[in-house]
């Protein structure tokens, strides 16, 4: 009978054990990480000296490309929420038995790896892809402008890459949500756009706010887009710590700027979700 | 949204004019239809699901549209105005109360769409009228289902509508609650005057608050009129079924009477000639279904003299006696072996009779009245069960 009453603890161990071993562990060595002496090397070994000024000058260093990050992380979540509410809504209410078929080609690209999609934007967005030729035509871009290695492309792969993770959780809440209930709106006197912002948007804020978290957060530490598709000039954060790490292997530096943007994201979030008053997602 | 914010001394009639509504797979959910429904009349839509007094509501508040015909209210015709233009609200059926909200903005919440700044005062008035006053600030989820109902009748009588629908708006509560609530709506409508159509598929609940009930079936209005008359003088087996019970017994027209100083239809019932009143004759010629009401059949023992002289049968057999306190039900065979219900007071002079006492039976002539035998005898009774 006492086991009876453990057992729900034995089956959380082995999530328990998961995420002391691969969450935690490496979460205390990446602050051990940016609290090291930034003279460390491979040869001469790394030393925790609770070196704090390593913060400092990561800030100083990199502050444009944290900036630079969150933008485009920010334009790319609320593109990734206009368009896949859009989307999600048409799913759940119009498409009637193609619903799942929409859906299933919603998830389709997951089929195909994330770094093929976004080199496959570069044959979309080529100088002298038919794309590009076409903004020309209309003078939307001057005759020898390009889109590939602009913030622009990086933005829209940003966008593409995350738009099924936006839809998801939309169309999981909009779903829910009882036609009646609009149908009551416009019964009270409410204009559909009207019977949109004040009922079917506040019951489906739960999927907004999960389709937020879900986008913004990897987006702001993507740097695939950036490379694939950004220009070299334009560096994210996230790059910067994969060549901090990597290449220049200044590990003192790129665990504080990873702390830094862990922090930053974990602030927002909360803030976030405070705002929007979903408290019970957390 | 002018028309809905005008003063009330200029409410109208809401009228229906040939309104029809066909589906897009050919079923035709409304046949054409014509109703008038007085201003600050209380007006019941009756009959079983599917009959389509629910579409017809619905094409009053202009959530489907008609297929063809003209909902106006006074001359202001509204057949294909939006929903959020009409100057009519709705009370839904599972009260669809927006769950984000406190209760008293669900109740502001049409004030607020027309661009009412502050409607606190009108808001608290109305929970008062409701009596839920102390819940203002609770969600939906945390009242009980009486009290949703109330506030999804704050919620539309708040906005003043010129026609105010209810779509079975007490079918989700318990028997008891429910009559209280019909005693409650009722005087709410009294009270705050205001054209109420009401949906609804239990013939008591429509009798008991409606002033005039279109009994509808098929897509059809079948008979419109005060719940008495539809009582005394139903003009279809569907209504005679539908509305209470009723005995309905074959027979033949063989003839024209006076009777009284009154003009009485003869009809061959079974072999003995029964007078029906002319105005509750709905056939003149021919084969018909002659119909009494079971309160209307008084029953005695074999022999016994009973004081209702015209139509009187012998013969009969009592098979079941269901004594239910006020009254005792009897199912009596009669003599041609058609089986009857009667159901006697029980005043006390007489005991039940049990099963197996041989008794004759009677009605008066001005009771009785006279059904087109095309008609199913049968529509309309199987009980319109919907929960």
């Amino acid at each position: 009978m006492r086991n009876r009453r453990l057992l729900p603890y034995w089956l959380l161990l082995p999530a328990g054990i998961w995420l002391v071993l691969f969450f935690l562990i490496p979460f205390l060595s990446l602050v051990a990480t940016s609290l090291y002496d930034p003279n460390g090397s491979v040869l001469t070994g790394y030393h925790v000296t609770w070196h704090v000024q390593n913060f400092g000058h990561v800030i100083t260093t990199y502050g444009a490309h944290l900036w630079r990050s969150f933008w485009w992380a920010l334009i790319a979540t609320v593109l990734c929420l206009v368009l896949g509410y859009a989307l999600a809504y048409t799913i759940a209410f119009k498409t009637g038995r193609w619903k799942n078929i929409v859906l299933v080609m919603v998830i389709a690209p997951f089929f195909t790896s994330f770094l093929i999609r976004t080199d496959a934007w570069k044959l979309i967005l080529a100088d002298r892809g038919w794309v590009v030729q076409a903004l020309q035509h209309l003078h939307l871009i001057a005759g020898d402008g390009r889109v590939l290695a602009t913030p622009v492309a990086a933005i829209a792969g940003l966008t593409y890459n995350y738009l099924p993770f936006a839809i998801l959780p939309l169309y999981t809440s909009i779903e829910k949500v009882d036609l009646r209930l609009i149908e009551a709106a416009g019964d009270l006197y409410a204009s559909p756009l009207r019977a949109f912002t004040r009922v079917t948007l506040p019951l489906t804020m739960p999927g907004v706010v999960s389709a937020t978290l879900l986008t913004f957060i990897p987006a702001m530490g993507d740097y695939i887009n950036a490379q694939l598709l950004g220009s070299t000039n334009d560096r994210v954060i996230g790059s910067d710590i994969q060549s901090l790490f990597t290449t220049t292997q200044d590990y003192a530096s790129a665990g504080a700027l990873s702390v830094i943007l862990l922090a930053l994201i974990l602030v927002m979030t909360l803030y976030y979700v405070r705002r929007s008053g979903t408290e019970e997602l957390l | 949204m002018s028309q809905a914010s005008e003063p009330s001394q200029v409410r109208r009639d809401l009228r229906l004019t040939e309104v029809e509504k066909t589906y897009a797979n050919g079923f035709t959910a409304v046949h054409p239809l014509d109703l008038v429904v007085p201003r600050g009349s209380f007006f019941a839509l009756l009959g079983p699901s599917g009959c389509g007094k629910t579409t017809t509501l619905r094409m009053i508040a202009g959530l489907d549209m008609p297929t063809a015909g003209r909902i106006e209210i006074g001359d202001a015709d509204i057949t294909y105005e939006k929903p959020y233009r009409r100057p009519v609200n709705t009370v839904f059926q599972n009260y669809a109360l927006f769950p984000h909200l406190s209760i008293a903005e669900n109740v502001a919440f049409g004030l607020r769409r027309r661009g009412v700044k502050d409607p606190a005062k009108q808001v608290a008035d109305m929970l008062d009228l409701v009596e839920l006053g102390s819940q203002r600030d609770k969600r939906p989820a945390q009242l009980s289902g009486g009290q949703q109902q109330r506030v999804a009748l704050a919620r539309a009588l708040i906005n003043q509508p010129e026609v105010l629908l209810l779509d079975e708006p007490l079918g989700a509560l318990d028997l008891k609650l429910r009559r209280s609530m019909q005693l409650e709506l009722k005087g709410i409508q009294t009270e705050v005057g205001l054209t109420f159509v009401h949906v609804t598929h239990d013939q008591e609940e429509a009798m008991t608050m409606a002033d005039t009930i279109a009994v509808m079936n098929a897509g059809r209005v079948e008979q419109m009129g005060s719940p008495a008359e539809l009582y005394d003088n139903p003009k279809t087996t569907f209504v005679a079924n539908f509305l209470g019970q009723s005995n309905l017994i074959e027979g033949t027209v063989v003839g024209k009477d006076t009777l009284a100083g009154k003009p009485v239809v003869k009809v061959d019932m079974q072999g003995t000639v029964v007078s029906i009143p002319e105005d509750r004759a709905h056939v003149s010629s021919g084969a018909g279904w002659v119909g009494i009401r079971p309160e209307k059949v008084l029953v005695a023992p074999a022999g016994e003299q009973i004081d209702a002289p015209g139509n009187h049968f012998t013969g009969g057999i009592v098979v079941d006696a269901s004594f239910i306190g006020v009254s005792t039900q009897y199912v009596i065979e009669t003599a041609w072996g058609q089986t009857i219900s009667a159901f006697e007071q029980n005043t006390g002079i007489r005991g039940v009779m049990p099963p197996g006492t041989r008794v004759d039976f009677s009605w008066r002539p001005e009771f009785a009245f006279l059904l087109d035998a095309s008609q199913d005898v049968t529509a309309g009774t199987v009980a319109p069960e919907e929960e």
